[in-house]
């Protein structure tokens, strides 16, 4: 990314971010930015902070520091706010609604629209992932691990974001189904546009995808750079991608 | 033969309140977990409210009791937001020792507005048989009664099924968190679940005391509530389908099983705390009620 890009080219820009648990400070003054379209990766181990970052960012938790939307800021909004200003956010350990119906999670992710293109929207997704329109009737607690990661990801792009964030898709499922998963959020980001920040410890993968990463060790960046470069850094290998 | 049938119709009138009642405890348990224990106090409340506006301001008694419902929701609404709102909806013992004050205030305030002595209550369905088998009848009353739970469960099955405030609210008792993702706001969410309960409950203390043989009086609701608490936990806390049946059954134990067991009547009360008691040993997510499962 070059010097000249603005704000306006910046669907989010954070500049020290700080936030935790209670007493418990997790983030310790984080800076990075995600430019429009692009999909950039969060990577890091076990506990550097890598969701506490996201929930942050979206204000499920109390943090310090500033965070920009396009510009505006967006430090103190909560998260039923954010939905509205085009953040989706699908949390950790998939995020859906496990006593509604497939087709009712859909409908709520929606809960922010008033247009009538709702329905349509729900058969668009349906036809992304057919299993979830054969189980539209079915709760979606009864889902497999992937089927529910489909759905939760489904859920997020009915409000129509402009920005989604992602934690850590791929856990805890099959490696063949989180391989799908990523080429469709590829998909998805170069036919919609929608922007995205992935959390992931599967660094080959979400770096697959990705423009740009950050690696996260104790609640700080360490390093951050183009996915290519960050995927030939010996370092990271070592300590990342298991190689 | 006929005393049974008698029997039988009295169980499924006095069920059909304890079935109004619990499907109010329903809708607040569903979404919080937490037992109102003002929800029968409220009612009582309401009650008089109908009363108040049939008698002393002329309302057709229809007309009344719907004004009334209006008003307890609205009022249930403000004490959500005033008293149950600032609090931590995880931690319970707090909440459930508000509604047991509101439980002991509404009461109070109740006996000093209107005084403790019973009122006759205009009756809202037609008087008479509207069957007879020998001596066994079964009144316009009860069939009234369980006209009006089929109403109110096929609204409330509309109003959760069919309204986006209805998903928010199905959304809201299925995972807090993933329901602020897409957007709702929960507080206000939680409000409504009050205010249809208390509106819910105001009809069923109406309809009760609406039978010939009640008056309305602040303590109608004391024991009523209990029964009511044993339904829901029969049906299951987060079922409505089951409120209905765990109120009737609760009715026709009181009012069959209880002669037939030669239980003093005076014991009944003990009767439904004997039925919670055994659903909460053997089947503690009640009849038709979700098994609990770890709630993140």
């Amino acid at each position: 990314m070059s010097d000249t890009s603005t704000t306006t080219d910046l669907v989010l820009d954070v500049k020290g971010l700080e936030g935790g648990y209670g007493q418990i400070q997790v983030l310790h003054g984080l800076d990075f930015h995600v430019a429009d379209g692009e999909i950039v990766v969060i990577l890091g181990a076990n506990g550097a902070g890598k969701t506490t970052t996201l929930r942050a960012v979206s204000g499920m938790i109390p943090r310090t520091g500033s965070v920009k939307l396009r510009g505006e800021d967006i430090s103190n909004a909560k998260a039923p706010d954010l939905v509205r200003k085009g953040v989706a956010h699908v949390p950790q350990g998939r995020g859906t609604l496990p006593e509604l119906s497939v087709e009712d999670n859909l409908r709520v992710g929606a809960y922010i629209r008033d247009d009538n293109e709702v329905d349509a929207d729900i058969d668009k997704w349906f036809g992304v992932y057919p299993v979830l329109g054969e189980r539209k009737n079915q709760r979606a607690g009864s889902l497999s691990g992937g089927e529910q990661q489909m759905l939760a990801v489904s859920r997020a792009l009915m409000s129509r974001p402009s920005l989604l964030l992602l934690d850590e898709p791929s856990l805890g499922l099959a490696p063949i189904i989180v391989a799908e998963l990523f080429e469709r959020f590829a998909e998805i980001n170069k036919e919609t546009g929608t922007t995205m920040l992935v959390v992931e410890q599967n660094a080959q993968l979400a770096l697959g995808i990705g423009d740009r990463g950050y690696v996260l060790e104790s609640g700080e960046i360490f390093t951050e750079g183009p996915a290519d470069d960050l995927i030939n850094d010996d370092a990271i290998r070592k300590a990342y991608l298991g190689v | 033969m006929e005393l049974f049938l008698n029997r039988i119709s009295d169980g499924l009138s006095n069920g059909a309140t304890y079935a109004l009642i619990a499907m109010a405890l329903v809708m607040i348990f569903k979404a919080t977990t937490l037992i109102n224990f003002a929800q029968g106090e409220f009612a009582m409340f309401g009650g008089f409210i109908a009363l108040v506006l049939a008698t002393e301001q002329g309302i057709p008694m229809w007309g009344a009791v719907f004004g009334s419902m209006v008003i307890t929701a609205v009022c249930a609404a403000g004490i959500e937001r005033t008293l149950i709102r600032p609090f931590d909806p995880s931690d319970h013992l707090p909440l459930v020792i508000i509604t047991l004050g509101l439980f002991l205030g509404i009461n109070a305030l109740a006996g000093i507005i209107w005084r403790f002595d019973p009122r006759a209550f205009p009756e809202l369905f037609p008087s008479g048989n509207a069957l007879t088998y020998g001596t066994a009848t079964l009144s316009w009353y009860t069939v009234g009664t369980l006209v009006t739970i089929a109403v109110v469960s096929g609204g409330l099955t509309l109003l959760l099924n069919k309204t986006k405030i209805g998903l928010a609210f199905r959304a809201v008792s299925s995972n807090l968190e993933s329901s602020e993702l897409v957007g709702i706001k929960v507080g206000p969410t939680l409000q409504f679940g009050w205010a249809i309960a208390a509106a819910v409950g105001t009809l069923g203390v109406c309809v009760f005391v609406a039978s010939p043989f009640r008056q309305l009086e602040p303590n109608v609701m004391v024991t009523g509530l209990i029964f009511a608490v044993s339904a829901a936990a029969l049906g299951g806390l987060d079922s409505l389908g089951g409120a209905i049946v765990g109120g009737l059954a609760i009715g026709l134990v009181q009012s069959i099983a209880v002669p037939y067991l030669g239980v003093p009547s005076e014991l009944s009360l003990l009767a439904a705390v004997a039925v919670l008691m055994l659903v909460l040993l053997f089947k503690p997510s009640g009849l038709f009620g979700t098994p609990q499962v770890e709630r993140v």
